[in-house]
């Protein structure tokens, strides 16, 4: 079983009724193919970064869905079905968690591996190691283009 | 015709062949606040990132290093299939 993240965008023409009868399509086509639903999110109203369908905002819910490749063919196929349905978005994101995951774990080990090396305590203390931030003093420059003619 | 002093516009440059401008370092802002993950729902960390016209920035200008640059393309492709991120603006 995999991990997947959905996000359907609504037409701000749909009643809530419409915007929960939605999601237990979601929950429905989830459970009959033995999958689950972990978290579902309701983003409410947002502004469109572009218009689609002549709207300027929309609905947006998200779901936290584990289940098989299947599953997620079959609920794309009915999502794209729905005319209530503007956009919707899946992603797999079990084993992209897992590298942050990694990498979070990594990082922490080293930090404590050096700051063991330095004589410190391993975690890092309140108020220790400020940056410096005088390295903003400059502000980037547009990238020149000397002309020769 | 033009000798090389004064060229290119704004920016006092003295003439031509000195770069004695300071520049700031470019570094990656993914690896400086060791964001991870680049989710792509994060309009907020993304939006400097696709300046006025809605282009993704590129490197040579953001300083963003090749492995989370490849990571932020994604994101903000996946922020515009669902309408987060603009495609293009006007």
């Amino acid at each position: 079983m995999n991990l997947y993240e959905l996000v359907y965008v609504i037409s701000p023409d749909a009643t809530e009724e419409q915007v929960a009868e939605l999601h237990t399509l979601v929950e429905q086509t989830v459970q009959g193919a033995g999958g689950t639903i972990d978290k579902t999110e309701n983003w409410g109203r947002r502004r469109l970064a572009y218009e689609i369908d002549r709207h300027r905002e929309a609905t947006y819910v998200l779901e936290l869905i584990s289940g098989v490749g299947d599953l997620m063919a079959e609920l794309e196929r009915r999502l794209r079905v729905s005319d209530m349905v503007l956009r919707h978005l899946v992603v797999r994101v079990d084993e992209e968690n897992a590298r942050v995951e990694r990498v979070r774990a990594r990082r922490t080990t080293t930090t404590a591996r050096r700051r063991a090396a330095r004589g410190l305590p391993p975690e890092r203390q309140p108020g220790e190691g400020q940056r410096s931030d005088n390295e903003d003093r400059d502000r980037e420059e547009r990238p020149r283009v000397e002309v020769q003619s | 015709m033009n000798g090389r002093k004064g060229g290119g516009g704004r920016g006092r440059r003295d003439g031509g062949q000195r770069r004695s401008m300071f520049r700031r370092r470019k570094v990656c802002k993914f690896c400086v606040d060791k964001i991870d993950y680049i989710n792509y729902q994060d309009t907020k960390l993304l939006l400097p990132f696709v300046p006025e016209r809605a282009k993704i920035l590129p490197r040579r200008i953001s300083g963003t290093c090749a492995r989370h640059q490849r990571k932020l393309r994604t994101a903000i492709m996946r922020a515009r299939q669902i309408a987060l991120l603009p495609y293009t603006s006007e």
